[in-house]
């Protein structure tokens, strides 16, 4: 299961060609990943571990906005407030009800699923720069809702939530940061998994078919309509299950943790790894982690002057994000090889 | 019903909608030019607006900073699009995003190194009595009101009646045809950054001595102003103004008189307002509808 997310070396390392065809070139590289993930947690410190995890968390949101842009053509930077809402489910749950972890997950899933749905109804006569403007004022709405007073009780209002960090399970002998990598990896594996599947099978061309001509696709059967809203739901069911994962995995929810620099930072990981590219979105989420901290690591109070260059830079180097620059540097090895 | 906290309301939301009056227009200009929203836009103001502090504050007279803060954010605008935006012209709608988003980056950033995160306050030419001794507007409000339709009144003339404004709209329309007649498309883009960010610099300026000078004072205007310019139509420069007045007052008398909005959720009324509008006329109330050719 954790084949799939691990997918995303597939391509670089394929270009060494020689010999091997390209599927096993990728069930090698694959193997590979794996085993590098599995030996991560033991080989480095619980802070990296601690960043690694949550870059995973990144990637499976980017994802569930990949679903929506890249494969279904519609554009959000709203999908913070999806997060936060998966998050704050999963707290408020851990918080006032006492139920266990990873019941949290399904449930965020599920209210995001719907939230998202609901939200995808009038999305659907908006098309481009209007999408996109709905959904950046749902993201910067975000915060305000959340520290909204009536329901201050539940969510604690500016201060948040603190919730415990999980221990591992039947005594296993690793640490509360390790048994939340191997969490997430099973959980994260599971979600891609049934992305790969989702993107291929009848529904997943049916979104395709929507983003490449939406007027062909409802002549030939598809509805249009029920798709998009859909895609939306399931776009957002992925990102609040990050979001949960997230408020797990660092044992706190505050509002402003979930405004718009939380969207952007999702939306530049989607187009940084490739849009429509499911391994781009693992290059992705660690983009989203890691750009910020090296940004801030060359200039303290240029961060983000930093930050916007290297972004500038990337798109300047790899103009459809990094799935496409791979997809170019693998051609061209394979016409030199022929 | 309170008619006289009513009529107050509504003038202090004129007053304000000025504001997201005139970034809306700058956000128009930019959509017509090159058919994206720009998210740096309020940044550019902000970062022109603390151009013309610093020329204040080193001991220029506020018309003759006005005027250089103009010129300087039309030259800054201008070169954007030749620097930063001309080399990436035919990659995908969704990098040129990211681009905004760096931009917006660079220059929140570069704004606070420079000139540091504490409120400056700014000055008002008009003077901050109250306009016409009734006590309902001040003299800086009317003054923003004055400007934005003033400015209003000579894009329109610009672009109905000088050959610059008729081959820009030429180039927005329809790009290829306009260049086999002669108009060079890449340098009316441009242009168009220009007096987008030279709007933007005098919408700054009027703002800055209501909402103080800061560098993030321009998120919630843009989202305001984003509003506005949907609400009028983003292909419309009048509708944004209209949009713009219209938004400030919706804001002023929904805060007054709905509870938890004005203290707590304002930013959720823009919110509200965009989902609102573009569900009843997603071209706005100006604009026209687009009719693409399948």
């Amino acid at each position: 299961m954790e084949a799939s997310q691990a997918s995303v070396r597939v391509p670089a390392s394929s270009s060494a060609v020689g010999g091997l065809s390209f599927n096993a070139w990728r069930r090698l590289v694959l193997v590979a990943a794996l085993l590098v993930a599995l030996a991560l947690p033991f080989a480095v410190k619980n802070f990296l571990i601690f960043q690694v995890t949550l870059a995973i968390i990144y990637a499976v949101a980017i994802l569930g906005l990949n679903l929506l842009t890249g494969f279904n053509g519609q554009f959000s930077l709203g999908h913070s407030a999806f997060y936060a809402i998966g998050a704050y489910t999963a707290a408020v749950m851990m918080d006032q009800g006492d139920i266990a972890y990873y019941w949290t997950l399904p449930v965020a899933g599920l209210i995001c699923l719907v939230t998202g749905f609901l939200f995808g109804l009038p999305a659907l006569r908006l098309e481009g720069v209007y999408l996109a403007l709905a959904t950046f004022a749902l993201a910067i709405a975000t915060p305000q809702l959340l520290k909204f007073s009536p329901i201050e009780h539940w969510t604690g209002g500016v201060q948040g939530i603190v919730i415990i960090k999980p221990d591992a399970p039947f005594g296993l002998p690793i640490n509360s940061d390790q048994w939340l990598y191997f969490f997430t990896l099973i959980v994260s594996g599971l979600l891609y998994w049934c992305a790969v599947n989702l993107v291929k099978s009848r529904t997943g061309r049916a979104m395709t078919a929507i983003r490449d001509n939406p007027v062909a696709a409802g002549s030939m059967g598809v509805n249009v309509s029920l798709y998009k809203s859909l895609t939306f739901g399931v776009s957002a069911l992925y990102t609040g299950i990050a979001g949960a994962l997230g408020a797990i995995v660092t044992g706190f929810v505050a509002p402003d943790s979930f405004t718009f620099a939380l969207s952007i930072q999702l939306f530049v990981g989607l187009v940084v790894g490739g849009v429509g590219s499911i391994p781009g979105t693992l290059f992705g989420g660690l983009f989203a982690l890691f750009a910020p901290n090296i940004a801030e690591s060359v200039s303290k109070g240029l961060a983000g002057a930093v930050y916007g260059v290297i972004l500038v830079l990337v798109i300047y180097v790899m103009p459809s994000g990094a799935a496409g620059l791979v997809r170019l540097i693998v051609s061209k090895l394979a016409r030199r090889e022929r | 019903m309170n008619w006289e906290l009513l009529l107050h309301q509504v003038l202090a939301g004129l007053a304000t909608g000025g504001i997201y009056a005139c970034i809306a227009l700058a956000v128009v200009m930019i959509y017509q030019a090159i058919d994206h929203l720009n998210f740096a836009q309020g940044e550019m103001a902000m970062f022109s607006t603390f151009i013309a502090w610093q020329l204040m504050d080193w001991g220029t007279p506020y018309w003759v900073a006005f005027v250089v803060t103009i010129a300087v954010s039309f030259i800054g605008g201008v070169a954007i699009e030749r620097i930063v935006f001309k080399p990436i012209h035919d990659a995908p709608v969704l990098s040129h995003i990211v681009v905004f988003i760096a931009l917006f980056s660079i220059i929140n950033s570069l704004a606070g190194w420079i000139w540091d995160y504490t409120i400056k306050s700014f000055p008002t030419p008009f003077g901050s009595r109250s306009l016409l001794g009734s006590g309902l507007i001040s003299a800086h409000d009317g003054g923003m009101i004055t400007v934005s339709l003033g400015l209003l009144a000579l894009l329109y003339l610009f672009f109905r009646h000088t050959r610059v404004g008729l081959a820009m709209r030429a180039a927005a329309a329809n790009p290829e045809s306009a260049r086999l007649a002669g108009i060079r498309v890449g340098w009316m883009i441009a242009l168009g950054w220009g007096m987008a960010a030279a709007i933007g610099a005098v919408a700054g300026m009027l703002i800055a001595p209501v909402v103080f000078l800061e560098p993030n004072m321009m998120l919630g205007i843009l989202l305001y102003g984003f509003a506005a310019a949907v609400v009028g139509g983003l292909t419309s420069p009048g509708g944004a103004v209209v949009g713009g007045f219209s938004v400030g007052v919706i804001e002023n008398v929904a805060g007054t008189f709905i509870p938890y909005f004005g203290r707590e959720l304002k930013l959720t009324i823009a919110l509200l307002l965009i989902v609102a509008v573009l569900l009843v006329k997603p071209s706005g109330l100006f604009g026209r509808a687009v009719v693409s050719r399948v």
